[in-house]
């Protein structure tokens, strides 16, 4: 039977192997960095769907709910992932810097034009 | 082709790897012990009727703080990447009439969606990152709307110093006042639902708002001011 944790995990772990074939096989910049972003939300929408208990609702506490403890999912890997998605975001800007700078210098946004570590 | 199969084998790997560990995975039952220490005693103890807002500003403050100084970083080193070089400036187009009239309309009312959202932030889903966002879209609407005008940057500076420095000033209230640096019981904890509870999370959540909203612009904006770059 296929249960709603199941279908979230399984949601995130392709957005997190679609995330790594683009990262492996794509040579424009910009499309490592979005691939860089899918394989972040997938991450994201794992940790949630592994907080999640069996017929629960959110971890809000108002009127609807009498007894926290037996009605609310686990609200750690949430509070996680808010400040996951804030550093996500702060790496993505920074990785689009990098590629603006990049691209400026090379005139050319394939990562194979880019040798200067290579021996 | 052979690189093409090595990367299908790789992938199938890392899928496989995924597989064997969620494959049997099932929900659990309970909660844990921490997280039912949450639930049960956050309520009284924080006062929020938000759990996920009580761990990430008051049990979880200092990652908070770290992540706050994080985006600080982020803002300051992009500005330092790509203010300094010196190309041509970049011919500003005129915004179309549609978007010059919709965006008079619709800045006020994100703005004041922003703002709900982070006042309200220890009630409803929501908070000083999801409400600075907010904030922050209102504002390049503003500048996408108006390119030629330009934005006073110092405003946004300004604003971010001093909210990040009356973050860390509440934190060490804490200390004297309470328990520890970012205990929210340094005023009455109130009692839960009400807009004024939760001690001093809607406080800081304020400051955060302003903060993410000043330091988002900024950054799309330096972005935007980049120099030229060369590429067709």
């Amino acid at each position: 039977m296929m249960a709603l944790e199941h279908i979230t995990l399984i949601i995130g772990s392709s957005l997190i192997l679609l995330g790594l074939w683009g990262l492996i096989t794509q040579k424009n910049l910009i499309k490592i960095v979005i691939s860089f972003t899918l394989v972040d939300a997938g991450i994201h929408i794992l940790m949630i769907s592994l907080g999640y208990l069996k017929n629960r609702t959110a971890p809000i506490v108002d009127g609807t709910i009498d007894n926290a403890v037996e009605q609310i999912v686990d609200p750690i890997p949430q509070a996680m992932v808010l400040t996951a998605i804030v550093i996500g975001l702060g790496i993505t800007a920074l990785m689009l810097s990098f590629v603006i700078r990049l691209a400026k210098d090379k005139n050319s946004l394939n990562v194979s034009n880019f040798k200067d570590l290579k021996w | 082709m052979i690189k093409k199969l090595t990367f299908l084998a790789l992938i199938a790997g890392f899928g496989y790897m995924l597989w064997t560990g969620l494959a049997k995975y099932n929900a659990a039952e309970s909660l844990n012990r921490i997280s039912s220490y949450y639930a049960q005693d956050g309520l009284e103890e924080v006062g929020a009727a938000n759990l996920v807002t009580a761990v990430v500003v008051t049990y979880r403050g200092l990652d908070t703080l770290g992540e706050v100084s994080i985006l600080f970083l982020t803002a300051s080193i992009l500005g330092f990447f790509l203010v300094s070089g010196k190309g041509p400036k970049i011919p500003l187009q005129d915004s179309s009439e549609i978007l010059k009239t919709a965006s008079k309309l619709l800045e006020p009312i994100i703005l004041l969606f922003g703002i709900y959202v982070f006042i309200n932030g220890h009630l409803t889903p929501g908070g000083g990152f999801q409400g600075g966002a907010i904030l922050a879209s209102a504002l390049i609407l503003a500048y996408l709307a108006n390119p030629k005008e330009g934005i006073n940057k110092s405003i946004f500076r300004i604003t971010e110093s001093i909210s990040g420095v009356v973050f860390i000033l509440i934190g060490i209230l804490g200390i004297v006042l309470a328990g520890g640096f970012l205990d929210n019981r340094i005023i009455p904890v109130g009692s839960i639902g009400d807009l004024i509870s939760a001690g001093i999370i809607p406080i800081i959540y304020i400051f955060v708002g302003m903060k993410v909203g000043a330091e988002l612009t900024s950054i799309v904006t330096n972005l935007k001011h980049s120099p030229k770059n060369n590429v067709e």
